[in-house]
């Protein structure tokens, strides 16, 4: 593991398989680490580097993956060094909006009443966070498409809980650490069911089946349960999403 | 076009091919073979220019026939293979006919065998693959009455071929580079790692697998606090209980847990091949040495083809001639140990 100095913070730079290079840039998530790592997946894109396959994005990283039969790993991490040398820290502004229609509580979120208890705000307060924060797509991972999305506010830096609940539909809304995971499938969680939407972040046969990006913008808009449900007839899967591009 | 149709399939049969590199952004793993060497060697033994894709079936094959004359190839974890009974060799070419039967039964060693086919499938690839990524819920298992199409095979006729082979079915040392978290674990940790004698565990599957052993658990420094972050193919994650589990080629693409290193691409197959009860040991090895111990993937390629051979026979050493169907391509089914053996005596 190398370490690139960039004024005071540091990236740490570690081999990840035999064709990645992990750039780490922290050890916790905040929305400044977000603009860095959307940063620095940019600068790269745009330096088009030899033998880079391919350019992911997760909370605190950046993962370059190469072709070894191209360029070797000491020659690639010799043409990361200036460019992290480089990095401009600045806001990453979305360039899409979307808006995700949500039943909260309820049915729909066995679970609203004791992550806000937790959390410390009422009811009320908790749909009026999670419906006016302007949240973003923080990485996408673990199963195909599905976002993390954040943060909330401070309040809202719950625990998992101690038991994994076995099951939550596709489309629940879960919650810990100032964070919401929006799940495609049926899944098992340690994160409480808040929420439940019909849209669906990977559907392999629609026209562009991976519906969210890093970065992208994400306001949930409350809506009655009844309408979740005709919402989940639609078969684009996306739920009455709609997205927005902004400039 | 012809047509293959699964008369019998064992309960955990997909189509796989190299998976889908490009999508990790997206949050959807490589994916492909469980064991890639097997389709370098599917590929070697029907003299196709790049990685086809093949039916992987794990532990148990399936019953098969064809419309026209189809030439297939068996890799991976030797299995008991008949053709309308007669037994056939494994890491092998033979032909399929109109009427045949080809019957393929358990794992007489490994995990996963291979059956692929000179003719490629016609399907749409989904995301530049014909992989089945079962965790994704792209593609399904193949089930009994299922047809596949398969371009026609130009040369049916063509001789059987035959691969040696390395055994890399029982376990054994695997490798480990270092990976971002690998510094987590304290040297002490990391040497009782490299001591301990592990066994491959009965939870297994094509995302990975967990190995056992009677320790005490392995445990990383910060591993409460981790920000989960990209996981590659290999990787090696101590789980809360202290546990290693290796993550294949259905892993999840991010994840929270600390990892102590990732098995080197070379040793890939020989995890993926190791039975439940197998034993494991596990060795770091330095990044240095891990890239001299890289995969080039056309060279392997092209060293498996030079390594094929005729299936040509000295009649002297079938003692049961009579008792042969004498139809191209059949074997007494031992063949193959039977040259592994003179070539490693």
């Amino acid at each position: 593991m190398t370490t690139a100095a960039v004024g005071e913070k540091s990236t740490e730079i570690s081999p990840l398989g035999p064709d990645g290079v992990l750039l780490c840039f922290a050890k916790a998530s905040s929305p400044e680490v977000t603009d860095q790592v959307l940063g620095f997946a940019e600068t790269l894109r745009a330096a088009t580097l030899p033998g880079v396959t391919e350019i992911a994005t997760a909370l605190t990283s950046v993962l370059v993956k190469f072709d070894p039969d191209c360029i070797s790993r000491a020659a690639l991490t010799d043409l990361l060094h200036p460019l992290l040398a480089d990095q401009q820290t600045e806001t990453f502004h979305a360039q899409r909006r979307w808006m995700i229609p949500v039943a909260f509580g309820g049915e729909a979120g066995p679970q609203l009443a004791e992550a806000a208890a937790l959390a410390g705000v009422t009811e009320a307060q908790a749909l009026r966070d999670l419906t006016q924060t302007e949240l973003r797509v923080l990485a996408i991972g673990f199963a195909p498409g599905q976002p993390y999305i954040g943060r909330l506010p401070e309040a809202w830096e719950i625990p998992r809980q101690p038991q994994l609940t076995p099951s939550v539909p596709a489309g629940a809304l879960v919650v810990a650490l100032r964070q919401l995971v929006l799940f495609g499938n049926v899944s098992t969680t340690g994160w409480r069911q808040i929420g439940l939407c019909a849209f669906r972040p990977f559907k392999i046969d629609r026209a562009h089946p991976f519906a969210l990006r890093q970065g992208d913008a994400i306001r949930l808009v409350a809506a009655p349960l009844d309408e979740i449900r005709a919402l989940g007839r639609n078969p684009d899967a996306l739920g009455g999403a709609r997205c927005e591009v902004l400039t | 076009m012809t047509v293959l149709t699964i008369r019998h399939a064992g309960p955990v049969m997909t189509v796989q091919d190299a998976g889908r590199p490009g999508y990790m952004a997206q949050g959807l793993s490589v994916g492909g073979a469980a064991d890639p060497l097997a389709l370098y060697e599917a590929a070697a033994l029907l003299g196709k220019p790049t990685l086809g894709e093949a039916i992987e079936m794990a532990g148990l094959g399936g019953c098969f026939v064809v419309d026209e004359p189809m030439r297939f190839c068996l890799t991976g974890a030797p299995m008991h293979a008949t053709v309308d009974g007669a037994d056939i060799a494994w890491n092998a070419t033979h032909c399929l006919r109109p009427g045949q039967q080809l019957d393929i039964g358990g794992a007489r060693k490994g995990v996963y065998g291979y059956l692929g086919f000179a003719g490629a499938m016609t399907a749409d690839k989904v995301l530049g693959s014909h992989s089945a990524h079962l965790t994704a819920g792209i593609g399904r298992l193949l089930e009994t009455g299922d047809s596949l199409t398969l371009a026609p095979d130009a040369a049916p006729d063509f001789p059987s071929r035959l691969l040696p082979v390395t055994d890399r079915f029982a376990g054994g040392e695997i490798r480990l580079m270092p990976g971002p978290q690998t510094a987590l674990f304290d040297a002490e940790t990391r040497m009782r790692f490299e001591a301990t004698a592990f066994v491959r565990s009965v939870q297994g599957n094509r995302q990975g697998v967990r190995c056992d052993h009677q320790d005490t658990p392995f445990s990383a420094a910060t591993a409460e606090g981790l920000v989960s972050d990209f996981i590659a193919c290999g990787d090696v994650q101590l789980t809360g209980e202290g546990v290693p589990y290796v993550l294949l080629a259905e892993c999840q693409t991010i994840g929270g847990y600390p990892r102590i290193g990732t098995v080197l691409a070379l040793d890939l197959p020989k995890l993926a091949q190791t039975p439940p009860g197998g034993a494991l040991r596990f060795r770091m090895v330095t990044l240095a040495e891990a890239e001299t111990l890289r995969l080039h993937p056309a060279k392997r390629l092209a060293d498996l083809r030079a390594a094929t051979r005729p299936m040509i026979r000295d009649l002297r050493d079938i003692h049961d001639l009579l008792g042969y169907q004498l139809i191209s391509g059949m074997t007494r089914g031992d063949d193959l140990e039977r040259l592994e053996d003179d070539t490693n005596n």
